[in-house]
């Protein structure tokens, strides 16, 4: 049997850190674009749009990430190609992310004074120009703490792509542990890792949030 | 010839109808007080006259243009009436100037320099000439709400439509922005106004709309509308009863 | 396409399912009625308490909220039998949902408190009642009710988290979909089956909460 040094270890995991840290920015990031798409048609004046972006986030939100993951794997197959668990984790998770992103950000949206949509329009701006112009302007900025403070969730909701095959952090934690019989050593520093990729993001959004909520208060 | 034409127009909320057929001509020029209780649907109507309110029935046309579902209509009846609001409603992430010069550019695509220009003369005409880097919430409401008639003078319209534009106002801010209004109006700016200015509407306006319960009650000028109300419920709103 | 998605198996697999469906249940019942208790004690302690006791509890939040449920259920699983404490796999994940939601509710919970106008505890204190009386009787009825929706939601997220304690071997839902799926070889359809359940679950669960709400905060305002 191999014998590991703590450092062997620690250096297995943070190597497999990258491919967290990987797959969330792209789970983040691709979630957010099709985010942007399911709010914009959430808040669409059209009811059919609407409704079906409704029922999407209601899907995604409504039914475990776990589930998404094996039914992207599993689903995918059945298209006939052998899927890389890559490729099933990074789908589902950015569908799954888009479904929070969108009522984050429908929230913000929302949160924009109706007199804001009014006096652009009057100024005969169409509809996607007040949305450009007028209300993302001032939604983005009360969007960017719970934003930040939903990509923690990203970050966490990569760890359930272990289960499905790909190897990053949790998964190259159970991989050790079978390796070394040391679960308590190696699940607490597997804990660690996570806490220091989300603390500072969890921490961030706090401040960013006590920012916003003083610079409100000045009015 | 009249620039403002409402026909007929009835307007529901759910069971509740707010309008029931009105019908107005303002013409160029004209400076058109509405008054009346709350809930009588004078706000209502102009919001309808703007496009931010959808008809039920009736019609209203702007300058000959119709107004048609639609946001190329709208875009154009809009192009031509302009809209001043209780609230002010600017922009907040926008400093005074660019609140006046943003429409302009995105609509008029009116280039950069030029919409500036406009900015600055539209400021300097309200009075607020060395305010054009001021953010909203450092002026006071009566200053936000000249930046306002600047933002809707800039685009260039054929006449304005004023809700209650004094009303959130603390009653020393009031004067500063019912003498921009005057001035327009002696500039010959078509201007229909809902207000609670009674003396104001007496001295500036053309007419008098006094309306009551989604109908136009009594029409005149002002000097005979206040001086002789026909019915007893104009009476009741002025106080004479 | 050639596949024809089939789900003739499911009367065959039905008390599978329904095991797994209790289990979840079970774990979700569980885990809200004393992760919420964990959390009104917790957020009382960030909010009231004695100041010695605040930083550890403040560390115990973070520490939660800012890692996996999957490694705090291996953590406990796995890892805590080193020390020697034992634990089945229902036991472990039980104890990890308490613990998870214990995190969270105390945050939601503390915001509750914490948007108390100071004039009800001042009440409570003219009323002589002790701080814990004034917390107990006048503070924290309407604290919930501020924060139901978001309490709510939160216990709604974690009965989907508890997907995972199929990883340990508790024979949650998950846990009878793998079984099932391994047998009839219909991954996708099992799949399906297991998703479309955790959607009425999860609807019945916030329409469950809501009624709770009904019940716990009748026609009262929260002062505000």
């Amino acid at each position: 049997m191999i014998e590991f040094t703590y450092w062997d270890i620690i250096r297995n995991l943070l190597l497999a850190t990258r491919w967290t840290i990987l797959l969330s920015l792209v789970s983040f990031i691709g979630g957010g674009l099709v985010g942007l798409i399911v709010m914009s048609m959430r808040i669409s004046k059209n009811r059919i749009v609407s409704a079906i972006a409704r029922g999407y986030i209601e899907l995604f939100q409504g039914t475990p990430l776990l589930m998404q993951l094996f039914l992207a794997f599993f689903g995918m197959a059945l298209l006939g190609f052998t899927v890389p668990a890559w490729l099933a984790a990074g789908t589902a998770l950015i569908l799954w992310t888009a479904a929070f992103l969108s009522e984050i950000w429908r929230g913000c949206v929302q949160a924009i004074a109706k007199g804001q949509w009014e006096a652009s329009a009057s100024l005969a701006m169409s509809r996607f120009e007040q949305m450009r112009y007028v209300i993302l302007p001032q939604a983005i900025r009360i969007a960017i703490p719970p934003t930040v403070g939903f990509s923690v969730q990203v970050v966490k909701g990569t760890a359930l792509t272990s289960i499905i095959g790909f190897i990053e952090l949790t998964r190259a934690g159970t991989t050790l542990t079978n390796a070394t019989f040391q679960p308590f050593l190696v699940y607490g520093l597997v804990a660690l890792i996570y806490f220091a990729l989300c603390w500072p993001l969890s921490k961030s959004s706090q401040i960013l949030e006590r920012r916003l909520n003083v610079s409100h208060n000045r009015h | 010839m009249s620039l403002i034409t409402v026909t007929d127009v009835r307007k529901r909320f759910g069971e509740n109808e707010v309008l029931k057929g009105i019908t107005l001509e303002v013409g160029r020029g004209e400076v058109v007080a509405i008054i009346g209780k709350s809930g009588s649907g004078k706000s209502t109507l102009l919001r309808c006259i703007n496009g931010l309110e959808q008809i039920n029935d009736g019609a209203i046309s702007v300058a000959g243009a119709q107004l048609l579902p639609g946001e190329a209509a709208l875009r154009q009846l809009r192009l031509k009436i302009g809209m001043i609001f209780q609230s002010f409603n600017l922009f907040p992430h926008l400093t005074a100037g660019r609140n006046v010069m943003l429409s302009q550019q995105v609509v008029k695509k009116t280039p950069a320099p030029e919409a500036e220009g406009m900015a600055r003369r539209m400021l300097e005409q309200v009075g607020l000439s060395e305010k054009f880097d001021a953010y909203p919430d450092e002026l006071s409401g009566g200053q936000q709400q000249r930046v306002a008639i600047a933002r809707a003078l800039a685009m260039e319209p054929m006449g304005l439509l004023c809700d209650e534009i004094t009303s959130a106002l603390d009653p020393e801010l009031v004067s500063e922005v019912l003498a921009v209004v005057k001035q327009l109006a002696a500039e010959g700016m078509t201007l229909v106004m809902v207000t609670h200015e009674m003396k104001f509407a007496r001295d500036v306006c053309d007419r008098v709309v006094f309306m009551h319960q989604g109908r136009v009650h009594e029409v005149g000028p002002p000097a005979e509308v206040f001086a002789n109300p026909g019915t007893p419920e104009l009476k009741q709103f002025l106080g004479m009863l | 396409m050639g596949y024809q998605l089939n789900f003739g198996w499911i009367p065959q697999y039905m008390p599978v399912l329904l095991h797994g469906i209790g289990i979840t249940i079970y774990l979700i019942a569980v885990g809200a009625v004393a992760g919420c208790i964990l959390g009104i004690v917790c957020a009382w302690t960030r909010a009231l308490g004695p100041v010695w006791a605040r930083p550890p509890v403040a560390a115990y939040v973070e520490l939660i909220r800012n890692t996996p449920f999957m490694v705090q259920l291996f953590f406990i699983f796995f890892g805590l039998p080193s020390l020697g404490v034992q634990m089945n796999e229902l036991q472990a994940a039980t104890l990890a949902m308490i613990v998870n939601l214990g995190a969270y509710s105390c945050e939601i919970i503390r915001a509750g408190i914490q948007a108390t106008p100071k004039g009800q505890f001042e009440a409570g204190a003219s009323l002589a009642m002790s701080r814990i009386q004034t917390f107990r009787h006048v503070v924290l009825i309407p604290a919930l009710q501020r924060i139901w929706p978001a309490l709510s939601s939160q216990i709604v997220i974690v009965m989907l988290g508890s997907a995972v304690v199929s990883q340990v071997a508790a024979e949650d839902l998950t846990y009878a979909a793998n079984f099932i799926q391994s047998r009839n070889f219909r991954a996708f359809e099992t799949y399906i089956v297991a998703t479309v359940v955790y959607l009425g679950l999860s609807i019945l669960l916030r329409f469950a909460l809501d009624a709770l709400g009904w019940v716990l905060f009748p026609r009262r305002k929260a002062a505000r």
